[in-house]
């Protein structure tokens, strides 16, 4: 019979305040196998833990339960108090009757009723655990990171230069990420590029870092501290060892009517193109859809006039295979498309444009070379209309509930440097709220009112129409309640942002959560912002949720410390809740092995002893390095010869039969 | 039977289904009315007048008269607070209070003017008929 | 007030989530205060296809009232593939409770995602007015085993 303490935690009045903690105290100390009771005010502090490892002495208690927070805050805080006062870690249970009880219910009757029953399941389950040792398994001194934008460079680069190997993979054909479309930043100014491209020239020289381009990652398996990880390098069609990156392929390309991606579509590149001057690796790609030579057969104009003899038709693509000890997604955002929002005339205007397409107007690489004009007619505009909130903090289906926290910024931004290199122009911005949080950000807008005088209202715009060659736009000012119809040359939307459209599929490969948004999950809101639930997958960039330029930057940096820290470990230490197979119930009859994951059910012939009969069997064997402990394989087991240990069937059923007394 | 005009209130926003509170208050449904400049009070004030409890002063605005049902509004809400229900909700409750009809079909003259837009006389019905 | 909230109807109800996503999900509709009848109580498993049927029965013949299991969206398990074992494996038990005379309203699967706490919070409301309006579950009684 176990000797089980029961240490009741008030959280201050966190739980105190709803759950008489004296009662449950009371009631878990009449539960069979009880020795001793106690409450405190906080269990989880030093004080509280010491509480605990003397009653574990005094009373020679076997198990533990704590009715505290959650698990996921505390347990591993229990475990090792109960290991330091010489008890197995796993002999201790939490019953959470903080964020399942005190800070959901209301009623001190209703909730001290449920923590007793919580404090009473979580006494069954422990009465039936198991001391439980934990295996190593080994760490992979290598990461992966899957986005080449700058939170993926950042990530690399410190990770690198913290002496590990690294890898970035980018669907791409260049690293640099949406930065590297942007004209200038904010709150500073700088030219995007010039902060950007040295980072860009660092990664790709830095001796461990490699960099795969146009590739994508197919396929992940293992788990922390070993993924086995397919990366599909797509086939370029041009040789990356022999071209010298001179771009008269390029030039001679005959066919040039390809939407250009880097330039949002506002002009056209060639079949075979880089997407940027600066692009790294400064090799192009043949775009097979609309390569004339793949599309008939005929051309090979490239071939001809490559000197180098780098076009390569035939080139196919290619698999990579490569185990890392942890993986980073930094596969950052896109703006969403704005085929719902009809009232705004941007699909039937050219001169209604997103606000990443003002970014490639202003950039002395982009479309117009940097000249401020309008994409129907090529003329300078005298007025420009930029409209806050397109599809952020959308309640309705047409938008994205969330705030793209990016925008009031970077239109202070576009505001100012118009009036600033085109004094005549007139800007006015629409907006609901002007949110600037941030260092120097609130005196960054203020400067684009107060001294380059940017016209600011308070009001959503309702309509934009296309009159005469002109753009009407229709809005009210709240403050003066007033209509507002004002003829105007270009408009600009601050498009919503949402993760990028592959994310969904990477987090799927890599079982990271993920939320309703498709941003994906971190561990704990507060304080771990850059790790997934799942071991090993950190997180990196937009991709965890709306941020800018220094949040990104700074978040890759927190992501490579977690990474660094994870492979600088020897070894790991695993997971002891595995499955564990009864050789006298078992049958061998596969049913277990294929529903396994992670092909961690073999079958050994076996001798067993079975009521004195000796006889050789075929049984199940479970290697408890590869086993993560889901439990498929117990329920699939038709002779209940598979259980899991720490969430065994008798635990379990102990704990139903407890809710249910 | 009298009603405090917080009681109106609640029951405007129990007509029309309103969640008065769901406004960000962005103006776009003022930005989008066609009407706007023939109303006294607009669109989105409409919602905070309701949030406030004022009802009064929107019993007697010439904004229910207004109002052209066109929905503009409700289409491009970003938060899904339906103003023209609301303006429709008012419009009723004073309709209720004069007590009877004001338009049947057998009102509509035989000839109608040609130019005029069928969803007039749709709205005519929503506005007069209930 | 003792003597009439004994007479109320206090159904038990028991919820097994998954630790990856819809306990996870539980704790956030926990830190957010979003209120639902203390009558679910939740058990913690590692993946949804951790539940034997065997569970949910056993649960109904302790006098459960109606039993919710909650795992990971399709296609998001932390596992890979377990959710799709335990959908299939619910669909078979559910129809046959139905059959035994657990209305199929005492039994539900739902996906709730690690930051879904509203989502979490509204099932367990909606799931708790469900087997109110069906009452106890009285159809399993000569399975029940009663200690007296």
């Amino acid at each position: 019979m176990q000797r089980i303490g029961v240490f009741v935690c008030h959280c201050g009045t966190n739980i105190a305040a709803t759950v008489d903690v004296a009662r449950v105290v009371e009631a878990a100390a009449k539960e069979p196998g009880v020795v001793h009771a106690e409450d405190y005010q906080y269990m989880c502090s030093e004080a509280g833990q010491l509480k605990i490892r003397e009653a574990i002495k005094e009373k020679n208690l076997t198990g533990i339960v704590v009715c505290s927070c959650s698990p996921r805050m505390h347990e591993n805080t229990f475990r090792q108090a109960a290991e330091r006062a010489g008890i197995n870690p796993y002999m201790v249970e939490i019953a959470n009757i903080r964020e399942h009880c005190s800070w959901i219910h209301k009623d001190i009757e209703e909730a001290t009723e449920k923590a007793v029953i919580l404090a009473r399941a979580a006494i069954a389950k422990v009465t039936l655990n198991a001391p439980l040792q934990s295996g190593t398994s080994r760490v992979v001194k290598r990461a992966l990171v899957i986005g080449g934008g700058i939170a993926g460079i950042q990530t690399a680069l410190d990770i690198a230069d913290a002496g590990y190997e690294v890898d970035i993979v980018e669907k791409t054909p260049s690293i640099g990420g949406r930065m590297s479309q942007l004209d200038k930043t904010f709150p500073t100014l700088d030219c995007s590029a010039c902060i950007l491209t040295p980072k860009m020239v660092e990664a790709a020289a830095h001796d461990k870092i490699t960099i795969y381009t146009y590739s994508e990652v197919e396929k992940v398996s293992g788990f922390v501290g070993d993924f086995q990880v397919d990366i599909r390098k797509k086939a370029r069609s041009v040789d990356m060892s022999k071209c010298t990156g001179c771009g008269v392929c390029q030039e001679k390309c005959p066919s040039k009517k390809t939407p250009n991606e880097f330039n949002r579509g506002l002009n056209t590149r060639s079949a075979i193109y880089t997407p940027f001057a600066q692009a790294i690796p400064n090799v192009p790609v043949i775009d097979r859809e609309n390569c004339i030579k793949f599309k008939t057969g005929k051309c090979g104009v490239c071939s001809k006039v490559c000197q180098a003899g780098a076009i390569d038709y035939e080139q196919k693509d290619e698999i990579v295979t490569q185990n890392y000890g942890a993986i980073v997604v930094a596969t950052g955002f896109d703006t969403i498309k704005l085929d719902k929002f009809d009232e705004y005339s941007y699909s039937t205007s050219p001169d209604v444009i997103t606000s990443l397409e003002l970014e490639r107007i202003m950039n002395a690489a982009g479309p117009t070379k940097g000249h401020l004009e309008r994409m129907s007619d090529h003329k300078p505009p005298k007025s420009m209309v930029f409209i806050q909130c397109v599809g952020s903090r959308c309640a309705d289906k047409r938008g994205k509930s969330y705030c793209s926290k990016i925008c009031c910024m970077y239109t202070a931004k576009h505001a100012m440097l118009i009036r600033d290199k085109y004094p005549d122009v007139e800007v006015t911005v629409f907006y609901i709220d002007v949110r600037t949080p941030g260092k120097n950000f609130d005196e960054f807008y203020r400067r684009a009112v107060e001294e380059y005088g940017v016209n600011y209202i308070k009001g959503q715009v309702g309509k934009v129409a296309e009159k005469g060659g002109k753009l009407l736009v229709q809005g009210v000012d709240l403050i003066d309640n007033k209509r507002i119809l004002m003829e105007t040359d270009m408009v600009v939307l601050a498009t919503a942002i949402e993760p990028n459209p592959d994310v969904r599929k990477i987090a799927t490969m890599l079982t990271a959560s993920i939320d309703t948004n498709n941003f994906l999950t971190e561990s704990h809101a507060k304080l771990r912002p850059v790790e997934s639930p799942t071991a090993g997958i950190f997180l990196s960039g937009v991709c965890q949720g709306p941020k800018d330029i220094p949040e990104t930057v700074a978040q890759a940096g927190a992501a490579a410390v977690k990474v660094v820290g994870l492979l600088a470990k020897d070894h790991l230490v695993t997971n002891p809740c595995t499955a564990k197979s009864d050789e006298l119930l078992c049958n061998g009859c596969s049913s277990c092995e294929k529903v396994c994951p992670y092909g961690a059910i073999s079958y050994e012939e076996k001798e067993v002893n079975d009521h004195g009969i000796r006889e050789t069997r075929r049984v199940a064997v479970v290697n408890s390095a590869l086993c993560q402990g889901c439990g498929a394989c117990t329920v699939a087991c038709p002779s209940g010869a598979m259980d899991l240990q720490g969430f065994s069937n008798r635990q379990i059923l102990a704990e139903v039969d407890a809710i249910c007394r | 039977m009298h009603r405090t005009e917080q009681e109106q209130a609640e029951l405007l926003k129990e007509i029309s289904g309103v969640d008065t509170k769901k406004c960000m208050k962005c103006g776009k449904c003022s930005a989008s009315c066609p009407a706007y400049e023939e109303m006294d009070i607009r669109p989105h004030q409409f919602v905070s007048y309701v949030q406030n409890g004022d009802v009064k002063a929107l019993l007697k605005s010439k904004s229910i008269w207004k109002c052209l049902s066109c929905f503009a509004c409700v289409e491009r809400c970003p938060r899904d607070v339906k103003p023209a229900k609301l303006i429709e909700a008012v419009r009723l409750m004073v309709i209720r209070e004069r007590g009877g009809n004001y338009l049947t079909p057998d009102e509509v003259p035989e000839l109608l003017d040609e130019e005029l837009p069928q969803q007039l006389l749709a709205s005519a019905f929503r506005k007069y008929s209930k | 007030m003792q003597v009439e909230k004994t007479q109320e109807f206090r159904p038990k109800i028991v919820a097994f989530c998954c630790n990856w996503c819809s306990y996870a999900g539980a704790d956030l509709a926990g830190s957010s205060r979003l209120a639902y009848p203390a009558d679910v109580k939740i058990i913690r498993v590692p993946c949804s296809c951790r539940v034997n049927p065997m569970f949910i029965l056993r649960a109904f013949q302790r006098g459960a009232d109606g039993v919710i299991l909650c795992g990971c969206h399709p296609g998001d398990c932390h596992y890979t593939t377990g959710n799709y074992y335990a959908r299939r494996r619910m669909t078979l038990l559910f129809s046959m409770l139905d059959y035994l005379g657990v209305e199929n309203g005492r039994t539900r699967v739902e996906w709730v995602s690690a930051a879904e706490g509203v989502k979490f919070s509204t099932t367990m409301n909606e799931f708790v007015a469900k087997i109110h309006s069906l009452g106890e579950n009285v159809r399993l009684g000569d399975l029940r085993c009663k200690k007296d």
